[in-house]
């Protein structure tokens, strides 16, 4: 039967519902470094309170029987509750926040400004020789706002990683109703 | 993080946290600890002086308490338990836990730990302990609130047997010990997330069961899945395979699940399998793997392995599905649910097999089986190792044993020539490799069952790992036999370097071997000797005759090898048979870099 050689690899955006306790995080990064699979990104935070669970989202890239792997792998830790492959499950939206600070002077500083505008990045600190914008957008426009920026000063960068959800109605990991809240 | 809410459920009594954890282990059926006590876990061996409720086994080091604990958990089918003290009394257990990892071996493992103030100071005899066995266990907890005790003691317990079972460690710091905690009953305890899939999905099993009616040149290959299933699992697929009328084959972990004298059995398949069963594999049209995972020492070079078959493949782990086979047709379900409704999914439709297929099958399969590949002669004085587990089996076949093995050519030999009539008679560090594995494995199996004999086949280099467990087997009085088949070289190390080292022999001979009778007598045992082929009935005959623990010697031929043997990176067709086929071998340079 076919085994998995000379398949492509693809990034694929995984969402992971976990308990929000101590070691989770640990848990999920040492399945990947143990088992040598790629980080691309990975952002997490609680979204539950009321249940205490916290999602992860995770961009990793690897041949289809690596991808199912992973999966497979995140699905059997204790903590996990859901794991959803969002690439492959339909349509869905991708957003990162960066922050980037731009160094620079002159008709440069001006260009910034005006690029900054074009891709509704805002600028949320300023001093003459400086800039920090805020931008949200698909990982694409944060890379093509930076490739840019490069070009104009010098600049650092703060990226937040990747959050991803579904579009449509579909719930696939619904929140608790917390009456207390 | 806050404490886990527990405020809406009644505890049954409020106690100190060492009370609920023994309380705990009695409610969870407990009836022994193997464990090594240390400042962290005083007020556990208080709590368990003061009860005298549970019996606890004190072993000589922490490594050989796991052990035991795998020993007693796969002799019994329940869950095995163990309690370390913090920092080196816990990463000395970590050895065993690996073990149990990688061999799914049911084990809940106490650690003691500093108290939470100081958990991150580098405290006296403080490790991260949750840290360093996070990637070797199947979860870890770390207890930091007391309301939390009763709960995670009882969910360790379901999460090391649920599924596809493994050891689980609870860190216990010393003040969470002392510390006031509410007892929650085992039917009282706060849900878990962790639902393995049982039950097998219907449409997959028909699918398969006509897949497997329809097979020409089919097979089935079981695993260590069906033994930790329960007994039930290797009844039915005992009963599915004589059925079928199909060829069997099994893995060193799932030895047992046939029994050895079926004639449908061709013995255990991989590395150091039968020629018939690897052969079989090789040209199945159908394969049917029930609860085995594909490893590297089974499947040989993957892109060869058993190339035409449609394969079948149930686990409770979908991890364990397509990881390093591609398989046509999935099942996650645990073993026995899936065979119960196969067999009864076969009955139902009144399936067929292939009658004039299956018959040139078993033709061809009877022509690799008459290669007997597993014959050797016992010519000279000098006792052949295999002539030795052979005898051994015959003279104890009438007996209920239990046999443990360490690791090397006497545990393969061990697997080729002991054939086993029942499961959880067979107990063998097959996924880590671990020596030293088999004594106090053995020492474990014998504590859950004193009165049947429980035989470790031991490797002399391997038997000096745990030997330090003769005084816990001593003082216990339990009656382990360590059969050592002592050819006073790490034959299996020596084995590789004379087949792929060009025979420099570096490192592997085990010279400054003790004297195993004065050893024996030392620890108030008794030692054997068998020096020749003449004296090896009467010494095996003695050692199973004698009440006390016994380590015989058996002195056997030094340079022998265990065949057949598939290369490194080599397919099953490409099977060594014995020292005449060496010479035409080259190891693929593919092949020299896999262990
Ligand atoms: C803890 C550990 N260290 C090293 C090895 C590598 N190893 C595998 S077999 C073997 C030799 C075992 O010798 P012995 O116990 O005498 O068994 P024999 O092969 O001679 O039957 C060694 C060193 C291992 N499996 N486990
Ligand atoms: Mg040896």
């Amino acid at each position: 039967m076919s085994s998995d050689n000379g398949q492509s690899e693809c990034p694929h955006i995984i969402a992971v519902l976990v308990d929000n306790e101590p070691g989770v995080l640990a848990r999920v990064i040492g399945l990947f470094s143990g088992r040598g699979y790629n980080i691309e990104s990975l952002t997490v935070s609680e979204v539950d309170v009321a249940r205490g669970l916290s999602r992860i989202t995770v961009v990793t890239s690897g041949t289809e029987m690596v991808i199912e792997q992973i999966k497979a792998q995140l699905g059997r830790l204790v903590p996990v509750h859901d794991v959803h492959d969002l690439t492959i499950e339909g349509p869905h939206l991708e957003r990162e926040l960066a922050l980037i600070k731009i160094k620079n002077s002159g008709d440069s500083r001006i260009e910034a400004l005006r690029l900054a505008d074009m891709f509704r990045a805002r600028a949320i600190d300023s001093t003459l020789e400086s800039f920090v914008f805020e931008l949200t957008g698909s990982p694409r426009k944060i890379n093509a706002f930076i490739d840019l920026m490069v070009a104009l000063g010098e600049i650092e960068v703060c990226r937040g990683g990747v959050v991803s959800i579904a579009r449509g109605a579909k719930l696939d990991m619904p929140m608790s109703v917390d009456v207390s809240r | 993080m806050p404490a886990r809410k527990s405020q809406t459920r009644k505890s049954v009594a409020q106690m100190t946290g060492a009370a609920v954890i023994l309380k705990a282990l009695q409610d969870q059926d407990v009836d022994v600890v193997f464990g090594y006590p240390g400042g962290a876990v005083l007020p556990i061996y208080d709590e368990l002086f003061k009860t005298n409720a549970v019996r606890h086994i004190l072993v000589r080091h922490e490594q050989a308490a796991v052990h035991a604990a795998e020993g007693y958990a796969r002799s019994t089918g329940k869950t095995g338990v163990v309690l370390v003290t913090s920092g080196p009394g816990a990463t000395n257990a970590v050895t065993g836990l690996t073990d149990a990892l990688m061999d799914s071996i049911p084990v809940v493992c106490l650690t003691g730990q500093v108290p939470t103030h100081l958990i991150g100071n580098d405290a006296f005899q403080e490790a991260d302990t949750t840290g360093i066995t996070r990637p070797c266990t199947k979860h870890n907890y770390l207890v930091k609130h007391s309301e939390d005790l009763a709960d995670v003691m009882h969910e360790a317990f379901y999460v090391a047997a649920n599924g596809r079972p493994g050891p689980v460690v609870i860190d216990l710091p010393k003040d969470i010990l002392f510390a006031d905690a509410p007892y929650f009953s085992p039917k009282n305890v706060r849900p878990c997330a962790y639902k393995p899939q049982v039950k097998g999905d219907r449409g997959s099993l028909e699918r398969a069961v006509e897949l497997i009616a329809n097979a020409k040149r089919p097979i089935f290959y079981g695993g260590g899945g069906l033994i930790n299933s329960g007994p039930r699992a290797s009844e039915l697929f005992t009963e599915f395979v004589r059925l079928t009328g199909y060829p069997a084959t099994l893995t060193l972990m799932g030895l047992g699940a046939l029994p050895a004298s079926d004639r449908h059995f061709l013995g255990m398949l991989g590395m150091h399998g039968t020629y018939e069963a690897n052969l079989a594999m090789h040209n199945a049209d159908v394969m049917v793997n029930i609860g085995a995972r594909f490893d590297d020492r089974v499947t040989g070079r993957l892109d060869a392995f058993s190339p035409k078959a449609a394969k079948i493949h149930v686990d409770i782990d979908p991890s364990s599905i397509n990881k390093n086979v591609y398989v046509d047709l999935p099942i996650i379900g645990d073993a026995e649910t899936v065979l119960e409704e196969m067999l009864q999914i076969w009955k139902e439709k009144g399936c067929r097999t292939d009658g004039a297929a299956l018959a040139e099958w078993w033709d061809h399969i009877d022509v690799w089986r008459d290669r007997k590949c597993l014959s050797f002669t016992q010519k000279e004085k000098i006792i052949k190792p295999q002539y030795a587990i052979k005898r051994l089996f015959e003279m104890t076949r009438d007996r209920d044993v239990y046999i443990t093995t360490e690791v090397g050519q006497h545990q393969m030999w061990a697997a080729q020539y002991f054939g086993f009539e029942e499961p959880h008679r067979w107990m063998t560090s097959g996924g880590l490799g671990t020596m030293g594995y088999g004594l106090p494995s053995a020492m474990g199996a014998q504590a859950a069952d004193p009165g049947s004999p429980v035989i470790d086949i031991a490797g002399e280099a391997s038997f000096l790992m745990n030997m330090q467990e003769l005084s816990t087997i001593s003082q216990y009085k339990l009656p382990v036999k360590a059969f050592i088949v002592n050819n006073q070289w790490m034959g299996m190390v020596r084995q590789w370097q004379e087949l792929i080292h060009g025979g420099r022999y570096s490192e592997s001979y085990t010279d400054s071997l003790p004297d195993f009778i004065g050893l024996a007598e030392a620890f108030g045992g008794v030692g054997l000797i068998a020096e020749c082929v003449d004296d090896l009935d009467r010494v095996i005959n003695e050692m199973i005759n004698t009440d006390n623990f016994v380590l015989a010697d058996i002195r056997v031929a030094q340079e022998e090898n265990c065949f057949p043997m598939i290369p490194s990176g080599a397919a099953h067709y490409e099977m060594l048979m014995g020292p005449e086929d060496r010479a035409g071998h080259k190891t693929s340079d593919q092949g020299l870099v896999l262990v």
